[in-house]
């Protein structure tokens, strides 16, 4: 197969910098609108809430889908995946995020703890305190779950994560520098023993840091599934993220060796991980619907009081339109299509942690959809673009001595 | 061809040919019966009819005969029924989720999946039909067009959702099963030499006459029923998870049932697989087919499905304290410290301690291991479904109303018989059917056969040199 050795390396252009900055610079200055504009909002037990949760929601959407291409990426080694080696690099380039957005997520935890924003609500003072006037006996039963011990999970997720993703970077990049002949497959064995070990970690974490960070929001609140619908909804996240980069790449003369069956294997991914979500929305809602306990229904309850129409607007958009969408051959073989679902998926998956975050915070003082949320997202989304081609520049885009090179090159199905 | 990449471990060992692959996997039906058949054979039909006794004595004499009472209302009828049904969802997930996955190594267990699916399937029905006391009339089971006046099936009921599950889940693995049969029935008939047996694989085969035009049918209608089936091992263990969590009761109301009864289903699924396919492959002698390396594999996914079954229960374990409802607490503490505490504990460690053994290749490479621990697996199976249902319903929440549950000797033996009816049926098919898809095995000798790996590997070898 004849590939273009020019086009090996990414260069991450002064249009693509520009374009980065103008979002960051749109967003901050929305960002610093909002708090300004927020600030005149005066209710009791509101302080800059949405302000707050829309920063929040930005900083916590990208972690996740960073950590959702994290996983991608440890599961393909797991699996013995060939597919995906073509791919490799704009997965990791995306993973690489995480230590930026864990930072930002961390620091935003400290000003909670600061009390400079309510987002949680069991870090107020003296919630377990019964003489204290903000005492709340149901928080107070599982105290115990929050203040250090929440930290020292905190700290762990963050380290775990990040050491995992940057490990399983470097042992690819060593590989690289193997000449054929010889074992040389020693960095990638390192990685599938790596990617094994991830699941295992990602397996909990996945689950504690999805109640730990939004679930314990809603403090009251309590759902089993939980877990499992925050991964879900990361993972969706990240392949539609990773889906439209390459598609951006190649429509820039990168990434042609990446076989149109590839392209064709994302979009299946972006289909079925769809599905899952739906999958898991769907058991969670029903259930607790169906049953109707007073201690479970409060959490949809808000939701479909007060967010009505952007509750069912995610729902449709997340899975009705790439069901419908995305069924046939053709349509995820039509790039310029599957970029457009893409961006409506990826785009879906950011409201639906806004539908997780804002009603725990913002609650009835919801308004919908603004110029606040849009700018908070598209500051995020310019820092992300920004670090996730500055990381696609520091590596070729093609693997070498990769196991599984030669199957991904001609894969066709 | 995809060029396949030089570390993947062949999944035909052995110098075969086309022709080596069709004699090896039809030779036990061509061959005589051996007394091992025999005698199997036999014990399951007796263990069958012991069943059958006590199916009969239940019909003559009402479900007073079983253990169940006030109280606890459900027992051992849905316990079984959930723990075959479970075991049911192995064959679709190999057959349709691994196809669209790609897996190369689902052929070798394939064909016998899918039958075991069929045979559990058709034993959880008969603990359905049976438990509604009156079997005579479980047609009214469904919406038909009747003349009971207003009685119609309560449609917000997930019992009845659960009928509807069941039923499609059997249709579409039934059909799955019998199209990829076609065309190794044609096979097997063109070999036959005895007029009988030659008419009766001629009419299993239904006319196969293996034209491109044939092979492109039967490719364009698996591709379809792949995609038929995946929701399909989806929903039918979420809708009995429904009959479940769409309760108040504690210990049954729970949101992460559905994702988490599907992962056990396709965990006992597995170690069922694993154990009926070990015996096979040694009677058989079909071990340069069914390798170690699929055992591995197996052994892997036994490793993922019981992890995720394991987060599930601590996760419940876990929300029942931090829900702060004293009710959601006492559920779980009566289950892991109650009367019937042994039984959670026979659970944890069945099926999740012991599958973490496959941790350790070694024991993961093991066959008599793995024989043990499959077993193990399904044992803990059986004891999730009794924990949750049995343990749970002794105690609700009017204590005035607690009670214990002892199974009679009828629901013992209606138990033990559908173990042997599925032994009986499992004989049958090893006998007559292939138990490996013939044609699906055979398409990829070239990618993944031992020899053609080696053949390539040598090419790419001379290559290099020529350099």
């Amino acid at each position: 197969m004849h590939i273009n050795k020019e086009k090996l390396q990414f260069v991450f252009d002064a249009k693509a910098k520009t374009f980065a900055y103008t979002l960051m610079g749109i967003g901050l200055v929305s960002i610093i609108a909002m708090f300004i504009v927020d600030g005149q909002h005066h209710a009791e037990h509101y302080h800059l809430n949405r302000a707050w949760a829309n920063v929040f929601s930005g900083a916590f959407f990208f972690t996740a889908l960073s950590l959702g291409a994290a996983f991608f990426l440890g599961m393909q080694y797991a699996a013995e995946a060939g597919w995906a080696t073509t791919i490799k690099r704009v997965i990791e380039a995306t993973s690489l995020y995480l230590p930026y957005g864990l930072s930002i997520l961390f620091l935003l935890f400290i000003l909670g703890q600061l009390h400079i924003h309510h987002i949680y609500h069991w870090m107020a003072e003296g919630i377990a305190d019964p003489s204290s006037p903000n005492y709340d006996p149901v928080i107070a039963g599982k105290i115990g779950y929050f203040g250090w011990f929440w930290w020292l999970r905190t700290i762990l997720y963050i380290v775990l994560w990040t050491w995992f993703t940057l490990q399983l970077r470097k042992n690819s990049l060593e590989a690289d520098k193997y000449e054929l002949g010889g074992d040389n497959h020693a960095y990638h064995w390192k990685n599938v023993k790596l990617g094994a070990w991830f699941m295992v970690v990602f397996a909990v974490t996945s689950s504690t840091s999805a109640w730990d960070w939004i679930m314990s929001i809603d403090t009251h609140w309590y759902s089993t599934l939980f877990g499992w619908y925050t991964f879900s909804g990361l993972w969706i996240s990240a392949i539609s993220f990773m889906t439209l980069l390459i598609i951006w790449l190649r429509k820039n003369g990168y990434l042609e060796f990446v076989t149109e069956s590839t392209i064709h294997d994302m979009g299946k991914w972006m289909f079925a991980i769809s599905f899952l979500w739906t999958y898991m929305y769907f058991s969670q809602f029903m259930l607790i619907w169906y049953a109707d306990i007073p201690e479970e229904v409060t959490y949809f309850q808000i939701r479909w009081e007060s967010y009505k129409s952007l509750m069912w607007f995610v729902l449709f958009i997340n899975f009705a339109f790439p069901m419908v969408l995305l069924m046939s051959r053709d349509s995820k073989r039509n790039f310029n299509f599957l970029a457009f679902v893409g961006t409506i998926v990826f785009i879906g998956h950011y409201l639906d942690v806004i539908m997780m975050v804002m009603p725990g915070t913002v609650g009835k003082h919801w308004t919908g959809i603004s110029w606040m949320e849009v700018g908070t997202f598209l500051f995020y989304l310019g820092l992300f673009i920004f670090v996730v081609l500055k990381n696609l520049e520091k590596a070729p885009l093609l693997v070498r001595n990769h196991p599984f090179l030669e199957e991904s090159l001609h894969l066709h199905t | 061809m995809h060029p396949e990449s030089e570390i993947r471990t062949p999944l035909i060992l052995g110098n075969k040919t086309y022709k080596q692959i069709t004699d090896d996997i039809i030779a036990p039906i061509e061959g005589k019966t051996s007394k091992w058949w025999y005698f199997l054979f036999t014990v399951s039909l007796l263990t069958a009819l012991w069943g059958i006794a006590s199916f009969t004595y239940t019909i003559g004499e009402g479900i007073g005969t079983w253990g169940s009472n006030n109280s606890v209302d459900w027992a051992w009828d849905i316990t079984n029924f959930v723990w075959w049904i479970g075991i049911g969802h192995a064959g679709t997930l190999i057959s349709a989720v691994l196809l669209l996955f790609r897996q190369k190594w689902r052929m070798a267990i394939s064909r016998a999946a899918e039958a075991m699916t069929i045979f559990a399937v058709i034993n959880a029905g008969l603990y359905v039909s049976l438990h509604t006391g009156r079997p005579w009339v479980d047609y009214w089971l469904f919406p038909l067009p009747n003349q009971f006046g207003s009685l119609w099936p309560n449609f917000n009921s997930p019992l009845l959702w659960d009928v509807f599950a069941v039923t499609t889940y059997m249709t579409v693995s039934i059909v799955f099963w019998y199209m990829g049969l076609i065309p190794d029935f044609a096979t097997i008939r063109d070999r036959m030499v005895h007029k009988g047996w030659k008419k009766f694989y001629s009419i299993l085969s239904f006319g196969w006459g293996g034209r491109a035009k044939h092979w492109q049918r039967l490719e364009e209608v698996s591709l379809v029923l792949a995609g038929l089936s995946t929701p399909l091992v989806f929903s039918v263990h979420s809708i009995v998870s429904f009959d479940f969590a769409t309760s108040i009761l504690p210990g049954w109301h729970t949101t992460i049932f559905p994702p988490y009864f599907v992962s056990g289903a396709v965990f006992s699924g597995f170690a069922m697989v694993l154990t009926l396919m070990l015996v096979v492959r040694k009677a058989y002698k079909l071990e340069e087919y069914l390798t170690i390396k699929h055992i591995e594999y197996m052994n892997i996914l036994i490793i993922v499905t019981g992890s995720i079954v394991g987060v599930a229960y601590l996760t419940e374990l876990f929300m029942a304290w931090y829900s702060g409802v004293e009710f959601e607490q006492y559920a779980f503490l009566n289950r892991a410290t109650g009367p019937m505490a042994w039984s959670y504990w026979a659970m944890m460690t069945c099926n999740v301690i012991s599958p973490q053994l496959f941790w350790i290749k070694k024991i993961r490479t093991s066959i008599l291991a793995t024989f043990i621990l499959s077993i193990v697996v399904n044992i803990g199976m059986w004891f999730e479904r009794f924990v949750i249902i049995v343990p749970t319903l002794c105690r609700t929440f009017l204590p005035s109303s607690w009670a214990t549950y002892t199974p009679s000797f009828v629901d013992i033996g209606m138990f033990i018989g559908t173990i042997g009816f599925f032994g009986v049926l499992f004989l049958l098919f090893s006998r007559y059917f292939p138990v490996i898809a013939i044609a699906e095995t055979k398409t990829i000798l070239k990618t993944s056969g031992e020899n053609f790996k080696k053949l390539a590997a040598s090419h790419k070898q001379h290559q290099v040199e020529q350099h």
